[in-house]
């Protein structure tokens, strides 16, 4: 779900990761408007799937130096730490009475309908009428929504045109409305499938942050160092670290994963999105699509995991004036594996295995694996020491 | 209560600031709120250095700290900045307003509501409503409790009856809306609004001085509290709403049929006129208005500084 949002202008892009049938998918949302035919666009799955990859939690390498050298460089009174690849994450985002059918639209693949209705029965029985299969508690629902003064935003796959675009997967679908209220419906999808749910929601925003008013925003642990095998297995750690953080904290915060001026990322996942990518994604006021690079967007990237008990109200958001950079960062530091031997080197050997036991445990409270399996993981090969010389030796060249 | 609170320090301001420094702990260590000691001690120092300056340009008998550090308390909790400068900034309005901003000798707004609305709507700074989380029930009846024994229960029931009205117009809403109570209560347990209702809103200086008119001034704030948030969709709905509240708050005193009828301690007496104290939380002290204005009527004629020393030298009741 991605909300670019300034002033009262709402842009909203659905994506949903639905795999099954065309035919049994659909999706009610209910909007603040009555949404005209052009308020309504179908967009392109690659922008979002670069916004994911842009403000994915990173990894980032640093390779050790040679102690020997860094020895020799200090003397010079120089740095000798270089940072280097970056890899991107694989994150998965996260009738009858009463009843006014508003507008029926036909847009790309999906067959649109927009509704309004006095009472939830009414509604429901329309739904289920149309062939909308609802979740028995659906009718309290829409019929909360109802009253608060909200209409239906009713889509389904039109199979016909799906087949005839020739595509496996579904576009996301986007709304455009002006509205007060900044304001995230997710209580219907608490009724959706068995437990809890996943979502990513992302802002694009002019001032700063974004934040939920009426849950805790906690952020994700970040800035540790973790052991070099993970490069090979990011996505298992991201997928375990989170589940860690939201038994740990019962389920219960938004997660803030990135934010970030969308102008530069240091490190960067992906390139920031251009500015016709940004206007895809509803950034009304990103200049015109030939500017390459963008301004005055920030980017929110939030995950939750939820349920009625945890999350009974929909997610109420605000902008702040934040405009602090944040991102989920973990970083791999290798070690060194030249040949130099000297004294520095000797105690940089040394201290490997501590470090190597330090990132063990960082790992094992991220994510809850053990160390037992995190230990038989790690490449704990310890460099063969050849003792320095002597100063004997090294006097008379032994 | 008096046997219950008699081994606290004497001036509830000192239990205000425990209970605000434990909070902030708690925020700090165990909610990870983004707050570094340096900006807690920027925003406590710019808060003293703004009282000191005040005081001697008021002319007040001595330098009186202790509400000043509330407020920078207070400020750390709730504001956010993107700088120290924003959070100090802050602390200065909040302090800068209890002597400037002021009508019949009275403060008209909150101090630290004052500064939290000014930083959010100029945009330097921010209020996180959701970042205490949603607190059990226990919880809330806990920080009641303390609240009771912090402030001698002086303003407790401005609180009470706040949340009260709000639980009402929340269980009403959802009632409405076909809502389950979980809703309700998921609203009603946030850590803010308990934060709001018992530190924030109970501050004497600044609200009605009789129970019953307070408790008309809570039905205002929390209708005000109603308007801004499911009427216009905005956030922080009690900070605006006592924002505008509280410069009105002497006039719930004049409701016919309420009228003022001050706390048993709080009847304007020869000794608490005699208060020398700018404070914005001491509950005993809401006769200070009508001190300073007398103060400022003397400047004016140039002979107040004999006659505040002759103050300062005064009987304190209410120490």
């Amino acid at each position: 779900m991605v909300l670019a949002r300034h002033n009262d202008r709402t842009v909203v892009t659905m994506e949903n990761d639905y795999r099954g049938d065309p035919r049994e998918f659909a999706m009610v949302v209910p909007v603040p408007t009555v949404l005209s035919r052009g308020q309504i666009h179908v967009g392109e799955t690659k922008v979002l799937d670069h916004l994911d990859a842009y403000t994915a939690p990173r990894l980032v390498e640093y390779h050790d130096p040679d102690p020997c050298e860094v020895e020799r460089r200090m003397r010079r009174s120089l740095d000798a730490v270089s940072e280097s690849v970056v890899l991107p994450a694989s994150a998965q985002p996260g009738r009858a009475s009463g009843v006014t059918v508003e507008a029926r639209y036909s847009v790309g693949e999906y067959d649109v309908v927009i509704l309004s209705a006095t009472e939830s029965n009414g509604l429901e029985g329309w739904l289920r009428a149309n062939g909308y299969r609802l979740p028995p508690a659906a009718g309290r629902i829409l019929g909360s929504y109802i009253r608060q003064g909200l209409h239906f935003f009713v889509a389904k796959v039109n199979l016909e045109r799906h087949q005839g675009l020739g595509r496996s997967t579904l576009r996301p679908l986007q709304i455009a409305y002006e509205s007060s209220r900044f304001m995230l419906p997710i209580r219907l999808g608490t009724l959706n499938a068995d437990g809890p749910q996943e979502l990513f929601v992302f802002t694009l925003t002019r001032a700063g942050r974004v934040e939920p008013v009426n849950y805790r925003t906690a952020r994700l642990p970040t800035g540790m160092n973790i052991p070099v095998f993970i490069k090979n297995d990011f996505a298992s750690f991201y997928r375990d670290m989170f589940d860690r953080q939201v038994k740990t904290e019962g389920m219960r915060p938004v997660f803030l994963e990135y934010a970030w001026d969308m102008a530069w990322c240091d490190p960067c996942a992906a390139d920031p999105l251009s500015a016709k990518e940004l206007r895809q994604l509803g950034v009304f006021w990103a200049e015109t699509p030939s500017q390459s690079g963008a301004q005055n967007v920030f980017v929110t990237r939030m995950h939750l995991r939820y349920d009625a008990t945890t999350f009974p109200q929909d997610l109420i958001l605000h902008e702040t004036a934040d405009r602090t950079n944040f991102q989920g960062r973990y970083a791999l530091q290798h070690p060194w594996q030249g040949e130099s031997r000297c004294a520095a080197s000797e105690t940089y050997l040394a201290q490997l295995p501590a470090r190597w036991d330090r990132e063990a445990l960082t790992l094992a409270e991220l994510t809850g694996w053990t160390l037992e399996e995190i230990n038989r993981r790690m490449d704990r090969k310890v460099l063969t020491v050849e003792p320095s010389p002597t100063w004997w030796q090294r006097l008379w060249k032994q | 209560m008096g046997k219950l609170t008699g081994w606290l320090p004497r001036d509830p301001r000192t239990c205000q600031t425990a209970a605000l420094s434990l909070f902030l702990l708690y925020g700090v260590t165990r909610l990870r709120l983004p707050l570094s000691a340096g900006d807690v001690t920027l925003t406590i120092t710019s808060a003293l250095a703004t009282q000191f300056f005040f005081s001697r340009a008021y002319r007040l008998a001595h330098f009186d700290p202790r509400s000043a550090l509330i407020t920078a308390l207070s400020l750390c909790l709730l504001l956010r900045s993107a700088t120290p400068v924003g959070m100090m900034l802050g602390a200065a309005i909040a302090v800068a307003s209890k002597f400037v901003v002021r009508v019949g000798g009275r403060h008209l707004f909150n101090p630290s509501n004052l500064a939290l609305v000014l930083m959010i709507a100029v945009g330097w700074g921010w209020v996180t409503p959701g970042q205490w989380g949603n607190i059990g029930i226990t919880a809330v009846v806990l920080a009641g409790a303390g609240a009771w024994v912090v402030t001698r229960a002086a303003r407790l029931d401005l609180s009470l009856a706040f949340l009260g009205f709000w639980a009402l117009i929340l269980i009403g809403r959802g009632w409405i809306l076909g809502d389950p109570l979980e809703i309700a209560l998921h609203s009603l347990k946030s850590g803010s609004l308990v934060l709001f209702a018992f530190f924030m809103l109970s501050d004497p200086k600044t609200t009605p001085r009789g129970r019953l008119p307070r408790v008309a001034f809570a039905l205002a704030i929390a209708l005000g509290g109603y308007l801004v948030t499911f009427w216009l969709f905005e956030p922080h709905g009690f900070l605006w709403s006592l924002v505008f509240c509280t410069p009105l708050a002497p006039l719930f005193d004049r409701i016919p049929g309420l009228g003022p009828d001050p706390l048993p301690g709080l009847r304007p007496t020869k000794e608490n006129r005699n208060e020398e104290t700018l404070s914005c939380a001491h509950p005993h002290r809401h006769l200070a208005w009508q001190r300073l204005g007398l103060l400022r009527l003397l400047r004016r004629q140039g002979g107040h500084s004999p006659l505040q020393q002759q103050l300062s030298r005064g009987p304190r009741t209410a120490q």
